[in-house]
């Protein structure tokens, strides 16, 4: 296994490297200029030595491999000695945003925290709702508890985020007033008060995407479980005299998650991607609004940069789905 | 062969059927038997006869719906098993009862080691700590014949061959010494050479461990060279029962005598065609009211019409569920 994963990671350098390039020539084919949004007084030569110092003079073969040591020496280096108080990155150049002139690492550092809180946290919420439901969904298939179960989840994987969302901001926040409607990235919880705020706040969005999540996944756990109550082991299970809930959840349990947590895993990198729309919905600047408003402002670094660290996630839970498949599965031996 | 005694099992009047959504079927009916103690009860019949679920109507292993047990008793040391709870079934699977299903390829847990299957039933129904369970596995493994016990004790059923798979389903059926063991086409699935073994292995242990065996086949070889007693079945019912030699020396219904036909002999001339039975088995969408076989039988008449035969006796410990008798090429007077 250690092997096999020592191996995944090496391979996965050149996989990277190719993609990083495909996204960094699609950027740079794609139509935009970064000064488009500056106000028209401006002279041509001006805009033109702009542009000059923004490094677009430079070949792109050039340009490329200077972002990707930005990207891949300086970023690391600065988050290393901001870490622990050391000067190894000093002087280095650092991928800078186009838009604010501050460093893309020191943005996203920032922006982080609301999107693993409102998604990340909804991911977990959702996953924790949906293994109980299909595993009990499955156990009773066709009862009613399976019907609502099914009516639910089609109705929560079905129904847009933009629609859910805007609905509960009707509802909630502007007919009864219990939940504010825009998130308040500011807010700083330092009491109970301000906790009971915070945990306020995040309701509706966390609803939202759990609802969305939790449709998934619960359908994804009902129908592996389904798979597998059928098969003669659970049979012998029960022959031996174990109880339904050992036959239900260990013997069938175990062999259901197989495919369900590969399904999780490789969810993950989205909730980095954050919920683009819904964060859009109820105000919440984290990583998915920075990336919309980046890519508005044809800031080319930021994009870049969002965009490639959303490819090593993937790219990385892809890895960790395989490890964990081989640990749940004795069958799957990697080396 | 064992004779006598209280039997450890007596089966009267047995009946399931299964709710479908076009309507129900009578995989069961009146089925009435007892198991002796030691004995190795053969039970024949195509598929669909019955047998299998017969025998997991016994102890509650049916998924229920579709399944429903209608009537009948089931008596276990003094006890109707179809009328204790389930925790008391549970209590006696795989403690008293044990069983043995056909395929070893499926009915082993993919993602737990042998030993952690072997073990848990040693675990619940006897109480060993994990060391004395793991004892136990090991004493089972080399009993069934596995060699290196101890050590694939930790491994997956992957690693296991057929042949060999079934031999942990065995000693996981036997972990507790159970007075009954309940074989649902143990051999089926594997080859002629190790269905030999599995055979072999089989009637030692009934030997060194005393205990009662239903077998479920569809081979009249297997039944021929390990049963004590035979019950043929068909259309859900039992259609004869006798002791192995009986049997086959003088069957009496239609059934069982164009049964034994149907098996190819190696001794002797090269025979004729082998003998086929001629239709399809009945779809048992009624409680039968006439002898499910009349319409494949040669010998049918018209009382096969009308009721449907019950058991009589034809012979010392023998007998058959039908109006012919071959014995005078007429009906028989009952």
């Amino acid at each position: 296994m250690f092997t096999f994963t020592l191996r995944r990671l090496l391979l996965a350098i050149p996989t990277l490297l190719f993609i990083s390039l495909i996204i960094f020539l699609l950027l740079d084919f794609a139509p935009g200029d970064p000064t488009a949004q500056l106000p028209l007084t401006i002279p041509p030569e001006v805009k033109a030595k702009i542009r000059e110092s923004l490094g677009l003079g430079e070949p792109i073969h050039i340009r490329y491999l200077l972002w990707l040591k930005q990207f891949a020496v300086a970023e690391p280096l600065h988050a290393f000695d901001a870490t622990f108080g050391t000067h190894f990155g000093e002087g280095m150049q650092r991928v800078i945003s186009w838009q604010t002139r501050s460093p893309v690492g020191d943005i996203i550092a920032q922006r982080m925290p609301q999107t693993l809180w409102v998604v990340g946290l909804s991911y977990v919420l959702g996953t924790l709702i949906a293994l109980p439901i299909g595993v009990l969904s499955a156990y009773r298939q066709y009862s009613w508890f399976d019907q609502l179960g099914t009516f639910v989840s089609m109705v929560g994987y079905s129904v847009p985020t933009f629609f859910t969302g805007v609905l509960l901001i009707v509802i909630f926040a502007v007919n009864l007033g219990w939940f504010p409607s825009i998130y308040d990235t500011t807010h700083v919880v330092s009491d109970w008060d301000s906790f009971v705020f915070q945990v306020r706040q995040m309701v509706m969005p966390v609803a939202v995407l759990a609802l969305y999540n939790a449709a998934q996944i619960s359908r994804f756990m009902r129908a592996s479980m389904l798979d597998n109550l059928g098969q003669d082991y659970v049979r012998t299970a029960r022959a031996k005299g174990m109880s339904e809930k050992v036959v239900v959840l260990v013997h069938v349990l175990r062999n259901s998650m197989i495919p369900v947590v590969t399904v999780i895993a490789l969810g993950v990198p989205t909730i980095f991607g954050g919920a683009i729309i819904t964060e859009q919905v109820f105000k919440v600047n984290g990583l998915g609004q920075l990336l919309i408003t980046a890519i508005y402002a044809n800031d080319i670094p930021m994009v870049q940069t969002l965009t490639f660290i959303f490819a090593i996630l993937i790219v990385l839970f892809n890895l960790i789905a395989d490890v964990l498949y081989g640990i749940l599965d004795p069958r799957i031996r990697y080396d | 062969m064992p004779d006598g005694g209280v039997p450890v099992l007596d089966v009267k009047d047995l009946k399931t059927v299964f709710r479908t959504r076009s309507g129900e079927i009578h995989a069961v009916n009146s089925v009435s038997f007892d198991l002796r103690p030691g004995e190795l009860l053969g039970v024949v019949g195509e598929s669909g006869s019955g047998k299998s679920v017969t025998m997991m109507s016994l102890i509650g292993l049916l998924p229920s719906p579709p399944a429903e047990v209608r009537g009948g008793t089931v008596m276990f040391d003094g006890e109707d098993l179809l009328k204790v709870r389930e925790e008391r079934l549970r209590a006696l699977r795989g403690a008293r009862i044990g069983f043995v299903f056909q395929d070893p390829m499926t009915s082993l847990n993919p993602v737990f080691t042998v030993g952690y299957q072997i073990m848990e039933p040693l675990r619940k129904h006897m109480g060993l700590d994990k060391q004395a369970a793991r004892n136990r596995a090991r004493e089972l493994l080399e009993l069934v014949g596995i060699p290196d016990a101890a050590r694939r004790l930790g491994d997956y059923p992957h690693q296991f061959s057929g042949g060999m798979r079934q031999r942990v389903m065995i000693a996981i059926a036997l972990a507790c010494d159970p007075e009954v063991l309940i074989a649902d086409e143990p051999t089926t699935a594997l080859d002629v050479t190790i269905q030999a073994q599995i055979l072999e292995l089989m009637k030692e242990l009934r030997e060194k461990l005393g205990m009662a065996v239903i077998w479920i086949t569809h081979d009249l070889g297997v039944i021929a060279g390990i049963a004590d007693r035979v019950m043929v079945m068909y259309g859900g019912q039992v259609v004869e029962q006798a002791p192995v030699r009986e049997l086959f020396g003088n069957p009496q219904h239609p059934y069982t005598r164009a049964l034994l036909k149907t098996v190819p002999s190696v001794s002797g001339a090269r025979a004729e065609k082998l003998a086929v039975i001629e239709g399809q088995p009945p779809i048992l969408s009624s409680a039968p009211a006439a002898c499910p076989f009349r319409a494949r039988c040669p010998q049918a008449f018209d009382r096969c019409e009308r009721e449907n035969p019950a058991r009589v006796p034809v012979g010392p410990g023998h007998d058959a569920a039908c109006f012919w008798d071959p014995a005078t090429g007429g009906p028989r007077d009952v």
